[in-house]
């Protein structure tokens, strides 16, 4: 089991969409929202994945297919 | 001894101990360094900080790590000069240039890396780690040997070979990513979650960002313990800029400034203002790669994540982590965001060079860009004290600037030189 710390960015009409409901019906991990601000045009939810590497690896490329950003919990982590 | 008491949620405000930790276990919110300021305020004065070393560790008291044995190799305590030939070409008759491009590896980063390399050492972590695209992997590569500890930097692989090699002599591990920026970004916050490491920026980022707050305590102190009116500050993640902000108000809230009579610092040191706190808060950020002055612009309270496209690397963060708090900074300094375009960078790079004589990174180029935004609109008045921060030195990023090679070609007798001397004056080169 593995687990990972992300946050979703969505935009426009994909605020409307319900992609963490899917996340966790499609693919086999337990989805977990800490913190969110959805507004009417953007919204971001930082959440917490827990399932197979594997399983969550695809979720987590499903969910970028749909157009909503992903990105490590904390921010870039690269910096100049 | 630190003064600290713990850490504390930015968002929940729940407390921890103060340990190697990244963030809130609860939302996930990032956690800051909380201080024991009545213990302070008993200890420090501009006397006992005058008499201090002539680097980041003269402010000892308000860092989070112990000065009795850091890690420094002499970061901070930098020139601030009076700028008046590039003054008289903005219109600005007070401005001086905080140029903390001559640290120890070249770029402000060593005040922070410093802090982190000593809080790691504190720890018992015997490797010091970050992912960079150049200024902070040269410095996190340094520190660590001075402090006898390893190192590993992550790069893209596309990194300029300057910028690989000012990191590479230090003796690094040094791991060259291939894959996009978003990649490169998700192996290494991986990579920090799964490896005992120090990495400056993930588990050791409370600490390594109060490092900037130096930034803050050394301009007033230069000034003779007195604020500017306006500062100019580049901002890739944001915690710059909020830490000089913070440095400044802690200076206040602690009676150090001249004048002003010292408050307290109530249950939020981290969003305390104090009244004589009069700086304006100005941030650059160039166009390619502006994500919270768009934000800022737009009158949204969120940074809105953007792929950077920038020629001003060091400044490239697309999802900066402190952007919102750098949001509310420039808000409660009745301050602005600066975009600078593109093409304007190289433009600022050259006026400060042939001006003041200092030859600054592409991030420099968008803070002169930027404060002559500001002096030529008006925003900044002629006699107004400004201060323009430059953070990277020059030598780091030569490629945006070959075009300025341009030699006179001669052969080795005076004729030729002043036959190529007169073309060259007669076209006002």
């Amino acid at each position: 089991m593995d687990r990972q710390r992300v946050k979703f960015t969505f935009e426009n009409e994909l605020v409307k969409e319900p992609v963490i409901y899917r996340l966790g019906q499609d693919f086999h991990i337990v989805t977990n929202i800490r913190r969110a601000n959805v507004r009417e045009k953007i919204g971001w939810v930082v959440l917490e994945l827990d399932g197979e590497k594997e399983e969550i690896e695809r979720g987590l490329q499903w969910v970028s297919s749909t157009g909503v950003r992903v990105d490590p919990v904390g921010g870039d982590v690269i910096e100049g | 001894m630190p003064y600290v008491s713990g850490l504390k949620c930015r968002e929940c405000r729940r407390e921890y101990p103060a340990e190697a930790l990244n963030v809130c276990d609860f939302c996930f919110g990032p956690l800051e360094v909380e201080y024991d300021y009545n213990t302070i305020s008993e200890v420090i004065s501009a006397d006992r900080i005058s008499q201090g070393p002539l680097s980041i560790w003269r402010y000892q008291d308000l860092l989070p790590a112990s000065g009795e044995n850091p890690v420094d190799i002499m970061a901070g305590f930098t020139p601030l000069l009076k700028a008046p030939n590039l003054g008289k070409r903005l219109g600005l008759n007070n401005l001086y240039i905080k140029n903390d491009s001559v640290n120890p590896s070249f770029s402000f980063k060593d005040r922070v890396v410093s802090v982190a390399a000593t809080k790691a050492v504190e720890f018992g972590f015997e490797t010091l780690a970050c992912a960079s695209t150049g200024n902070l992997a040269c410095s996190v590569a340094a520190h660590a040997a001075r402090a006898g500890i390893k190192s590993v930097v992550f790069i893209p692989s596309d990194l300029e070979r300057g910028k690989v090699i000012g990191a590479a002599i230090y003796g690094p591990t040094m791991v060259a990513v291939d894959g996009t920026y978003d990649e490169v970004n998700r192996l290494c916050s991986e990579v920090g979650d799964n490896y005992p490491w120090a990495f400056v920026n993930i588990n050791m980022r409370a600490y390594y960002a109060e490092g900037s707050k130096t930034l803050g305590y050394e301009v007033a102190e230069q000034l003779g313990w007195r604020l500017p009116e306006h500062v100019v500050v580049p901002s890739a993640s944001g915690a710059m800029f909020t830490k000089i902000w913070k440095g400044f108000n802690e200076m206040a809230c602690l009676g150090l400034l001249d004048g002003v009579d010292a408050m307290s610092f109530g249950a939020d040191q981290n969003t305390v203002h104090h009244p004589a706190v009069i700086t304006r808060m100005h941030m650059a950020q160039a166009e390619g790669c502006s994500p919270i002055v768009t934000a800022w612009k737009e009158g949204q309270t969120h940074v809105r994540p953007v792929r950077p496209n920038s020629i001003a690397k060091s400044l490239a963060i697309g999802n900066p982590a402190d952007g919102i708090y750098a949001l509310r900074v420039i808000d409660r300094s009745t301050g602005s965001g600066n975009i600078v375009p593109e093409s304007d960078v190289v433009e600022g790079i050259q006026l400060l060079a042939e001006t003041e004589g200092i030859f600054t990174e592409t991030a420099g180029g968008v803070v002169i860009s930027a404060l002559r935004q500001l002096a030529w609109s008006g925003a900044i008045k002629p006699d107004e004290l400004t201060v323009a921060y430059i953070t990277g030195n020059g030598l780091k990023t030569q490629e945006a600037v070959e075009g300025v090679v341009n030699p006179l070609m001669v052969r080795p007798t005076l004729s030729s030189f002043e036959e190529a001397l007169s073309e060259r004056t007669a076209i006002g080169r």
